[in-house]
């Protein structure tokens, strides 16, 4: 009888959370068609190749315009006879050189004759990365090294300034470029997207559900009857995991249809890695809901835990572009080590002895957290 | 779920609740400062005060949601600690202005409730009948009305039978139609005679209407207890006058309050309360004494003292400031 009761305690638990959520279509639309919209996006602009403008301003030696008098003399004779001169009804015109490329997308130069001043404004704007001018005889270059689209720019400039033509298969290398299945970019955002997914949805689900319940004081009422504590937490947290299959499905459903993405390697390390991922996040949830009752604190806390991994976890481009010394430490973060595992299965074929590791560790932050979550936890 | 229904057991002086010296502050406020009361199986009991009289954290310490910082607190005999999920399952409670989940329907909040208490949907039909929400069974709670939701908070206390009922401010907020509807569900209640109820107000009529002993609390204290003849029997003969005048003579005491006691005058609203032991024989002394001074009334009003008139009398102020 009396474990009856608990059962139906349980279910109706589940279904009072379940209800609550697909009650709301925002949750819906961020958890299932944000992230699919995410993908389609990305996906698009960074797996089709498409034509490229650079921007370069060249410093006049009068004033703005196109006049061959304007021009530095080392680049009178690349402009006056292998650029096209465009003139445009708002502004002064430019001239135009275009490299094109059957297999990489074309890249069109705009060179814009103009003063200092004029330039640094368009720079400042981002509307171009790199400006020439004329010292000695010599063409002198302004950038900023960080920039890589400035650092490009610049490293195809003096070649084509001395009239050589630029082609990617000039000389005796050649070009070949990856579309295969696996190695676009669109084969390392999907496993990110689906980490990301599982943070998020437990973090803004689990956290902000208790703390909004904590608020409205609805939590209180509750732990004012005989309903089991436990119950309370495990149906909200079922109810999540559940939710986060169904959204991680469709994305994947998804990119295979569209994008022809694949899983290489083992599923059920897969479904292990997403299992572990899920306890990892809804013990840190837990953790982070622990204490306030105050749905702005709330926000900035998860804000405060989701923000830095979601920026350092390399879901959208490698972390390896940060400073070599902070890598050992992006790779401990949870969502690193979770996106990470997912990556392997999905495109490097990883099988189950290459992510029980990261497995663990997932599992044991979960414990970690939710135990001491549980410690601390407020339910009045 | 056997319960004696013998009425004697009503009769004995059973304690249900007993709170004995208990002290409670937060930082430098003292909420509750040393309180005693007990009451008995089906007496309804209110705790009236105005808004910060700490009746909420009282409450709060017997709904076992809060720890006295020294006192005792017995429900049926029995501490909370270590009994928690015994006392859980006899009391029914709504806090004040607890919000349920907007996108659960009335019926889904209530048999969510009945799960923990492992009652069934027969309950909830019953509940919803009590509460007269059978109508509104559908509707989602975001959807329902201040009055529905308290009913609703109400209806959930009532799901397991409670023996002890404890209300926190059931009808703050409400207009005079729903209160009434509350006020009707718990008459009901109270002729059933097994239920012990705490109710916390700051309406003297409900106080007045519900319960069959009130308890006057103020920072923290109780100030007076008794029946509502008890507590107004001190002067029973006493009638109020209130009055207002059209002018205001410059020195009020002295032209206006020579006879009767005075309880307050309102220079700004030229408005005075007076109290009369005899008030037949008082009253027209006073109105020839206005006569006399020339002053001319544009109201008054005499009635019955009321619990408002002596919480004013005792502290100064309203119930409702």
């Amino acid at each position: 009888m009396n474990s009856l009761i608990k059962s139906e305690q349980l279910i109706q638990l589940i279904s009072a959370h379940f209800k609550e959520l697909i009650r709301e279509p925002g949750v819906l639309f961020w958890g299932i068609a944000f992230p699919i919209l995410m993908s389609l996006g990305l996906g698009i602009a960074f797996t089709q190749k498409t034509d490229v403008v650079r921007n370069v301003a060249v410093i006049s030696l009068k004033d703005i315009g196109i006049g061959i008098e304007k021009i530095p003399p080392p680049l009178r004779d690349f402009f006056d006879q292998q650029c096209k001169k465009i003139n445009s009804d708002e502004g002064p015109g430019y001239f135009e050189y275009t490299i094109t490329d059957q297999k990489l997308g074309n890249s069109t130069f705009h060179f814009w004759i103009t003063d200092w001043d004029e330039a640094m404004v368009r720079l400042k704007r981002g509307n171009l990365s790199i400006i020439i001018d004329e010292l000695d005889g010599r063409i002198r270059f302004h950038f900023d090294p960080m920039n890589p689209d400035a650092q490009l720019t610049y490293l195809q400039l003096p070649a084509l300034l001395q009239g050589n033509t630029v082609h990617p298969d000039a000389g005796t290398a050649l070009v070949e470029p990856l579309t295969v299945s696996g190695t676009r970019y669109i084969d390392f955002l999907i496993p990110g997207l689906i980490a990301m997914g599982i943070m998020m949805s437990c973090l803004w689900g689990i956290s902000y559900g208790i703390i909004e319940k904590r608020t409205k004081k609805l939590l209180r009422r509750m732990v004012a009857t005989p309903m089991r504590k436990s119950h309370f937490l495990v149906a909200k947290i079922a109810v999540r995991m559940v939710m986060n299959f169904v959204e991680s499905a469709l994305l994947f459903l998804f990119a295979w249809l569209v994008f022809d993405i694949s899983i290489q390697g083992s599923i059920p390390a897969l479904i292990l890695i997403f299992i572990a991922g899920n306890f990892a996040f809804a013990g840190i949830s837990i953790f982070t809901s622990s204490r306030t009752a105050n749905t702005e604190i709330g926000n900035g806390l998860i804000n405060a835990v989701v923000l830095p991994m979601m920026v350092l976890s390399g879901i959208f481009f490698s972390y390896h572009n940060f400073p070599d010394w902070t890598i050992p430490f992006i790779q401990k973060l949870p969502l690193t080590m979770l996106a990470d595992a997912t990556r392997s299965v999905f495109i490097e074929g990883a099988g189950l002895t290459e992510v029980a590791v990261p497995i663990s560790i997932l599992t044991a932050i979960g414990l970690v957290f939710f135990a001491s979550g549980l410690k601390i936890f407020k339910w009045h | 779920m056997s319960r004696d229904n013998t009425y004697g057991d009503r009769m004995i002086a059973e304690p249900v609740i007993e709170v004995r010296n208990v002290f409670k502050s937060f930082k430098s406020v003292k909420a509750v400062n040393g309180v005693d009361l007990g009451i008995r199986r089906g007496q309804f009991v209110a705790l009236l005060g105005p808004n910060g009289a700490g009746k909420t954290t009282l409450v709060e310490m017997i709904e076992g949601i809060q720890k006295p910082d020294s006192g005792e607190i017995l429900i049926m005999g029995k501490k909370w600690d270590g009994h928690e999920d015994e006392l859980h399952r006899i009391i029914g409670l709504s806090l004040q202005e607890t919000r349920f989940i907007e996108k659960l329907t009335v019926r889904e909040t209530l048999k969510l409730f009945a799960s923990f208490y492992g009652r069934d949907d027969r309950r909830v039909d019953e509940i919803m009948d009590i509460v007269g929400l059978v109508e509104k069974s559908g509707s989602y709670v975001v959807n329902l009305s201040g009055g529905q939701r308290q009913r609703l908070a109400l209806g959930i206390s009532l799901i397991n039978e409670p023996r002890i009922l404890l209300l926190d401010e059931p009808t703050t907020g409400l207009d005079p139609n729903a209160r009434r509807e509350i006020w009707h569900i718990l008459q009901r209640l109270k002729k059933e005679a097994q239920t012990s109820l705490i109710l916390t107000t700051h309406y003297m009529e409900e106080a007045e209407q519900l319960c069959d002993y009130i308890i006057i609390i103020d920072q923290g204290k109780i100030l007076k207890e008794g029946t509502t003849e008890q507590l107004l029997g001190d002067d029973s003969a006493g009638k109020t006058v209130e009055f207002t005048l059209v002018e205001s003579p410059d020195d009020v005491t002295n032209t206006v309050f020579t006879v009767g006691k005075q309880v307050d005058w309102d220079q700004e609203n030229k408005k005075g309360t007076i109290i009369f032991n005899r008030v037949e024989d008082e009253l027209p002394k006073f109105l020839s004494h206005l006569n006399n001074q020339n002053l001319r009334i544009k109201n008054l009003e005499c009635r019955r003292r009321t619990l408002d008139d002596l919480f004013i009398t005792m502290t100064g102020r309203r119930l409702n400031e």
